[in-house]
């Protein structure tokens, strides 16, 4: 059989399962389609939530991007998961007690203000139609690679997939869907992950794998790690980073972001209790930790494998690595896998200085000496997931599990994001603001029609991604950092913020963040519009604008509470609010409005 | 009610201090070992690194994971405690 039908047969499998799944979890009332009629199980929360939280992002990109950076992007691995800390402690269980169906009908209430929840509905829809865009564009890229449609006919196909199972099933739906697409997705990517970590280094589980002895040099896998790359002018993998300020607050607006990204706390609302949203945040993490745990690992044996390819001589022992650097394959002996991958222009080879071979390593670094006139081959960090049971020459129903995986993390985050957008229009502005008359009924239109056109608007964005495509995922964590997680968690843990000093910390938080960025990035991200170059130098006490989020928090948290302080209490009623969130008594009556 | 009023505070307080606590570890594990102790760690070997590199690529994912579960056991003992459960 053909790879190709062996890929239209897992991928075609996989949805005809998740449309079987949209059929029989019809939804019925906007308490099913919101929240799914409130009665997950946690452990089919936790996992719907990984399945919801882990997109193309985590799927397809991170582990390529630590391997590229090495210890300085474990960001990435700590930032998206002790968020999840935040919201088990913080928000979660708060939020469910309150009972209602979406985030700024949270904050509108809370703080008595029409206005503060107007701007959580800008926020929420500007966040998540940002990073629906990058999950239409990863999906486009499975298809396109795997399925031989061109991207745009690949969109349009689950454009319709997700269309079926969202719009009639809404979160009910989306539910059962994403637990169906969690358990592929950690199926496709933990099969060629043990393969590579048994060839590798002998040990069947990746995480473990990665701190063992690689069998062909008998040294610590790591230590060989850093060897091979240095000696190619790589810094080495497991190296410290000079900027620690940086890390810390990158890292941080990861956590916060997270914590504060409606579409992962709207899924804490569907389960019957409020010990249950605690008990599906530690759930959720499990799941996603299976992922988490296993992505390092793959990161660095990807990054040796991939060096070894090219230049063989370091495979095994090596006695003067100068020596074994000297003799990198030939272009025209290439793997088979680098042919594939240079037909998406994703590898790209360019033989600088004539000699018929492929010279890879730190451009940065000064090789002139030995005849090389630059680095010769890109490899783009995106492919090493996808190409990983290429690389590993794993059979082809290998191949095929990792297109329906990627296509199954990319759907299933779109979905949830789309969830968080259609109902924000249909309950939050709709029904919370335009006409609070609206029947039940008509609601229930309103989403669908609303989830109808967020994905026919969504599918339309990731065929044309705007140039600005990769930024704007960094846009998405900044807002929900700096505007939406303060003042969700002061309106728990305070009893004396008010709607005035939500709403000012809400926008200075936002608009600050949004400024730094724009600075760096160009405003509303126009080429050539940016004030100041995109590099470490020009920063801010060496703070990029993809950490700046942290400190939009931080100003939000500190005008919140200076402008609440200088002005009158929240009305009592209010008061009597927060107090009810804080105790779980009585949330299962609390969720019918 | 005024009773009431006072078992309530009392179970606020607890949860304060039990998210206090947690938040220290969760910062520790990652702010801390795993970024800015990590040159304090450096003499601890493991697997061809050192124990900040672990913290950094899983040791904090491991605590995250425990972290949570720990609150919630916790969470459903008070709430049983002060009667405010469900």
């Amino acid at each position: 059989m053909s790879q190709f039908l062996i890929n239209v047969l897992f991928v075609g499998a996989s949805f005809a399962i998740y449309i079987g799944i949209a059929i029989w979890a019809k939804a019925g009332s906007t308490k099913d389609f919101y929240v799914a009629g409130g009665g997950v199980h946690p452990v089919t929360n936790g996992m719907a939530i990984g399945a919801d939280w882990m997109s193309a992002a985590s799927f397809i990109s991170m582990a390529g991007l630590i391997a590229a950076g090495g210890y300085a992007n474990s960001t990435f691995l700590m930032g998206w998961t002790g968020g999840y800390v935040l919201l088990a402690m913080l928000l979660a269980p708060y939020l469910r007690k309150f009972g209602k169906f979406t985030v700024p009908e949270f904050i509108g209430d809370r703080f008595y203000s029409r206005t503060a929840r107007m701007v959580a509905v800008i926020c929420l829809i500007v966040a998540s139609v940002t990073y629906v865009i990058g999950q239409m564009a990863g999906a486009g890229v499975a298809f396109s690679r795997f399925l031989e449609v061109d991207a745009t006919t690949g969109l349009i196909i689950a454009a319709v997939v997700v269309f079926f199972y969202s719009v009639l099933g809404g979160m009910k739906g989306i539910t059962y869907t994403q637990v169906a697409q969690y358990i592929v997705l950690i199926i496709a990517y933990t099969i060629p992950a043990v393969f590579i970590s048994l060839e590798l280094t002998g040990n069947p589980l990746p995480a473990l794998g990665l701190f063992s002895d690689h069998n062909a040099s008998g040294e610590p896998l790591l230590s060989k790690l850093n060897e091979v790359v240095t000696a190619l002018g790589f810094n080495a993998y497991t190296a410290m980073v000079d900027n620690k300020l940086n890390m810390v607050l990158f890292t941080l607006s990861l956590m916060i972001g997270t914590a504060g990204l409606p579409h992962v706390i709207m899924r804490f609302f569907t389960v019957p209790k409020v010990a249950d949203a605690r008990w599906s945040a530690g759930w959720a993490l499990v799941f996603i930790g299976l992922l988490y745990l296993t992505a390092p690992a793959v990161a660095s044996m990807a990054r040796l494998n991939l060096m070894t390819t090219i230049y063989p001589d370091m495979a095994g022992q090596v006695e003067n690595y100068e020596d074994a650097t000297t003799n990198p394959i030939a272009y025209e002996s290439r793997p088979d896998w680098i042919r594939t991958w240079e037909e998406t222009g994703l590898i790209t080879f360019e033989d600088k200085n004539n000699d018929g071979n492929i010279q890879f390593y730190n451009n940065a670094a000064d090789f002139s000496e030995r005849g090389w006139e630059g680095n010769e081959l890109e490899v783009n960090n995106d492919i090493l997931v996808l190409a990983n049971p290429e690389i590993a020459n794993l059979p082809g129903w290998v191949i095929g599990l990792i297109a329906a995986g990627g296509l199954a993390a990319a759907l299933s985050t779109a979905a949830g994001l789309l969830l968080a957008i259609s109902s924000a229009i249909s309950h939050d502005l709709i029904k919370g603001a335009i006409n609070p008359n609206i029947s039940e009924k008509s609601e229930l239109m309103a989403a669908r029609i609303s989830m109808s056109v967020a994905i026919v608007v969504a599918t339309y964005l990731g065929a044309n991604p705007p140039g600005f495509a990769a930024q704007v995922v960094a846009l998405a964590f900044g807002i929900a950092a700096a505007s939406l997680f303060p003042v969700l968690m002061m309106g728990i843990f305070s009893k004396r913020v008010n709607n005035k000093g939500a709403i000012a910390g809400m926008l200075s938080g936002l608009i600050f963040t949004l400024v730094y960025i724009f600075i760096y990035k160009g405003w509303f991200f126009i080429p050539g519009t940016n004030n100041l170059p995109d590099t470490p130098e020009n920063w801010v006490l060496g703070i990029s604008p993809l950490s700046i989020g942290a400190v939009g928090a931080i100003i939000n948290f500190a005008v919140a509470y200076l402008v609440s302080n200088a002005t009158e209490q929240p009305p009592q009623e209010i008061q009597d609010l927060v107090e009810s969130v804080r105790y779980p008594k009585g949330a299962g009556g609390a969720i019918d409005h | 009610m005024a009773e009431d009023k006072s078992n309530a505070e009392a179970y606020w307080k607890a949860n304060l201090r039990l998210i206090t606590g947690c938040m220290i570890v969760w910062a520790l594990v990652s702010y801390g070992f795993a970024i800015l102790l990590r040159p304090l760690l450096s003499g601890i070997p493991v697997g061809g690194t050192d124990l900040g590199f672990w913290f950094a690529q899983q040791g904090s994912i491991l605590t995250f994971i425990g972290l949570i579960f720990f609150y919630a056991w916790k969470m459903n003992r008070l709430d049983k405690k002060f009667g405010l459960g469900e």
